[in-house]
């Protein structure tokens, strides 16, 4: 078992680059979560760490070796793919052996090692099907076992639940979670899925146009992001994000019916705009006179959420509990903790500290 | 009248029939035969008469039509009694047709409609079934017939049972045209097969490969005969001494050879020059499919190999192979089709001689050189009956790659 590290590492297509120098650093045994909007680079670099595409520059080791032009197979890493990417051919049984048998194990270690992690992942019943027979959960566990028996120092993990139905992905979700704990191994996880992204890693790293937005634990990016992208980004509903100007040492927010915000953060010059990043969890709306009005309410049981506009055209999503009603085009006014509001520059969207 | 004119007229005649016919049939179905209304008793009993006498007006001539044709002499031959028996079948199909259609209960106008279209299909797939039966089920069974009689004097002919067959099975050259078909099958298909499969993978990823896959698709577009005569050129022999323009002469000499060889008539190896050129046009078609199919393999399967540690061949053979066998035996089946019915290069290059007899070349040699329709007819058989069953399995094949 092994850490990654990469250095400086780049991908460029012709004169395209699409990875901007990443500096990464994932602990042995650590289960770090690469996520980011569609074509920000999460699954190219996770591609250049498993060795199916090409470092143009930069290094990449895994453990203390330098695998930046090692050949895939020699880099101790396993893959698992969004289309499971099984051997329509085989039985599942040979999917999982493959690998092994590639490498001239004898027969009787490939049939332990299947057996194993079937086992593991209670595909026993399974392992004289062929993969068109298996439905879509079964198929990923497939994939996750043919993983798991090469004994891999590194798991790599390219949006595996993509494919797969609400219900079914938070199972597997759960499944892979658990394997994790068994297993122990690195783990690298590529997602667009905030949520995945949330529940299972220790670390989350926010990519965005090739570039490392911010590192850290799950937790550590939800309280305190270090940019509005991150912020944005991380979160469920998104943080909604007000114009705010600098007014005698707080931020007044037109939206908010000039609703002055009191902060010790080191805000620009006076008159400056700035971005008030409010999160729905940390609102809430009471009826009252005000310019902002509630548009639509989606009640999902346990909380609701509340689409509100502003007079400056500005929206705001708040979660409140289910229970208390409040009409559609009802006027709100909204509260909230001061210490909870977050300040971005509004240039640079750098957060303000 | 000026041939592009006549051409012209043709097509159009042709367009118009298909699309009058298509109109019109689909017109009397649904305004005459099962309009969609409903009918009472008393229509319905009218409307079987009619029925009834259409199949009449239109079974009874037809049968006149086919005993004036076919039957020379007495009713009571063999040859009489087939075609009775063939009038009485159309006679039938006609009457039970009318039957069909025309029911003396009362139907309401969604039954119509329902029963409209059960013969919709039917009245779409006729012309194709029509001009099936008449341009191939028809000659089968005139030729399983021409293979059991003898042709004599005066346009008659003999019921002789299996003589053709035994006098054919005891013939050398038939042996020898069974014993190089059956080299034929087996090495065309499979260098075929190989070539195009090599070819396909080996151009997949390259930046001319495109103009590679042109070029040995090229030759395809070359009929059988034109590819003969260019390999004919190219195992061209001059005599000692003399410039040879044949390339593979040429070659020869030019490593060390002294005399000159005549390529096509060396027994034995002279099969295989043969069918290089065979060779050389289908490699260009299982080229062309086996590329498509190898572009439809997913590509995680294969860098999940890559991960998994395959080296390019096993890639190739235990991942990519695989995936692709059905469509390599649906070419591999159709190209030996192909084979099994091979002629104009035999016939063009040696006409059998030098020991390179084949079955068609064979067949035409009876056929139309000895004129003797008996035997010619019976080694169509023969061909036709080798073909068969890797035709039905070559159906099944595409139709389970379809899935």
């Amino acid at each position: 078992m092994s850490g990654v590290t990469l250095k400086n590492a780049i991908k460029r297509y012709g004169d395209i680059q699409v990875i901007h120098g990443v500096d990464l650093t994932i602990e042995e045994g650590e289960f770090c979560v690469f996520v980011g909007p569609s074509g920000c680079g999460k699954s190219t670099l996770l591609r250049m760490i498993a060795g199916l595409e090409e470092t143009s520059d930069g290094q990449i080791n895994i453990g203390q070796r330098d695998v930046t032009k090692a050949d895939p197979a020699d880099r101790g890493v396993a893959m698992v793919f969004q289309t499971y990417a099984l051997y329509p051919h085989m039985t599942v049984e040979e999917n999982m052996g493959f690998g092994l048998k590639m490498n001239g194990v004898p027969k009787s270690e490939i049939n332990e090692k299947v057996a194993k992690a079937a086992d593991i992942l209670q595909l026993g019943p399974y392992l004289k099907r062929k993969p068109k027979a298996l439905s879509g959960g079964q198929r990923q566990r497939v994939a996750i076992g043919r993983a798991i028996v090469r004994g891999p120092e590194v798991f790599l993990f390219d949006e595996p639940l993509s494919n797969l139905d609400a219900e079914l992905r938070v199972d597997m979700r759960v499944e892979i979670a658990r394997l994790h704990k068994e297993i122990g191994a690195t783990m690298i996880y590529v997602t667009h899925d905030q949520v995945e992204a949330m529940t299972l890693a220790d670390k989350i790293v926010v990519l965005r146009a090739g570039v490392i937005e911010q590192v850290g634990s799950p937790m550590d990016l939800y309280q305190d992001p270090d940019n509005r992208f991150v912020a944005g980004f991380i979160g469920s509903p998104s943080m909604n994000f007000l114009e705010g100007i600098v007014e005698g040492g707080a931020v007044r927010v037109p939206a908010l019916d000039n609703k002055s915000i009191a902060t010790s953060v080191s805000l620009p010059s006076e008159g400056s705009k700035i971005t008030v990043g409010l999160r729905p969890q940390n609102l809430s709306v009471n009826p009252g006179e005000s310019s902002v009005v509630v548009d639509i309410r989606e009640r999902l049981g346990g909380v609701a959420y509340d689409y509100l506009s502003t007079a400056t055209g500005e929206r705001l999503v708040v979660e409140t509990k289910g229970d208390d009603f409040i009409a559609s085009g009802t006027h709100v006014t909204i509260e909230f903790a001061p210490q909870t509001a977050m300040f971005f520059d509004a240039e640079t969207e750098a957060r303000l500290r | 009248m000026n041939p592009a004119l006549l051409g012209l007229i043709t097509i159009a005649t042709g367009v118009v029939g298909c699309v009058g016919y298509f109109y019109l049939s689909n017109l009397i179905l649904d305004t005459f035969i099962f309009p969609a209304r409903d009918i009472g008793e008393s229509e319905a009993r009218t409307r079987r008469t009619i029925m009834i006498v259409i199949a009449i007006a239109v079974s009874l001539p037809l049968a006149f039509l086919i005993m004036q044709n076919f039957l020379s002499g007495s009713v009571l031959t063999l040859s009489g009694l087939f075609y009775s028996l063939v009038c009485l079948v159309v006679i039938w199909a006609a009457f039970w047709c009318a039957r069909k259609i025309g029911p003396t209960e009362p139907s309401t106008s969604g039954q119509n409609i329902n029963r409209a279209n059960m013969i919709r299909p039917w009245l779409f797939i006729f012309p194709a079934f029509f001009a099936l039966s008449l341009y191939l089920a028809y000659p089968v069974f005139e030729t399983l017939r021409l293979s059991l009689t003898d042709r004599l004097p005066g346009n008659r002919y003999e019921f002789v049972g299996l003589d053709n067959y035994i006098q054919m099975f005891n013939e050398p050259k038939f042996w020898e045209s069974m014993r190089n078909n059956m080299l034929w099958l087996i090495v065309v298909p499979a260098a075929s097969t190989g070539f195009g499969l090599l070819v396909a993978q080996l151009t997949d990823r390259i930046k001319w490969g495109n103009i590679a896959k042109s070029l040995v698709f090229m030759p395809m577009a070359i009929s059988f005969v034109g590819a003969s005569v260019i390999w004919k050129l190219v195992y061209d022999a001059r005599p000692e001494g003399t410039e040879q323009i044949g390339v593979l002469n040429a070659l020869y000499i030019w490593f060390g050879g002294v005399e000159p060889q005549t390529w096509l008539t060396i027994p034995f190896w002279n099969n295989f020059f043969l069918m290089i050129v065979l060779i050389w046009i289908q490699t260009g078609f299982a080229m062309v499919i086996l590329s498509a199919a190898l572009r439809g393999i997913p590509e995680e399967t294969v860098e999940a190999a890559i991960v998994d540690g395959a080296n390019p061949f096993q890639i190739f053979f235990k991942i990519k192979v695989p995936q692709i066998k059905t469509t390599i035996l649906v070419v591999w089946t159709t190209i030996t089709i192909a084979v099994l019915k091979v002629f104009d290069i035999v016939f063009a290059m040696t006409n059998g001689q030098w020991e390179t007899q084949v079955l068609a070349n064979y067949m035409f040699d009876k056929l139309f050189r000895a004129n003797d329709w008996g035997m010619g007819s019976a080694s169509a058989m023969i061909i036709m009956l080798l073909v068969t069953p890797i035709l039905v399995w070559n159906v099944r094949n595409a139709r389970k790659e379809m899935q």
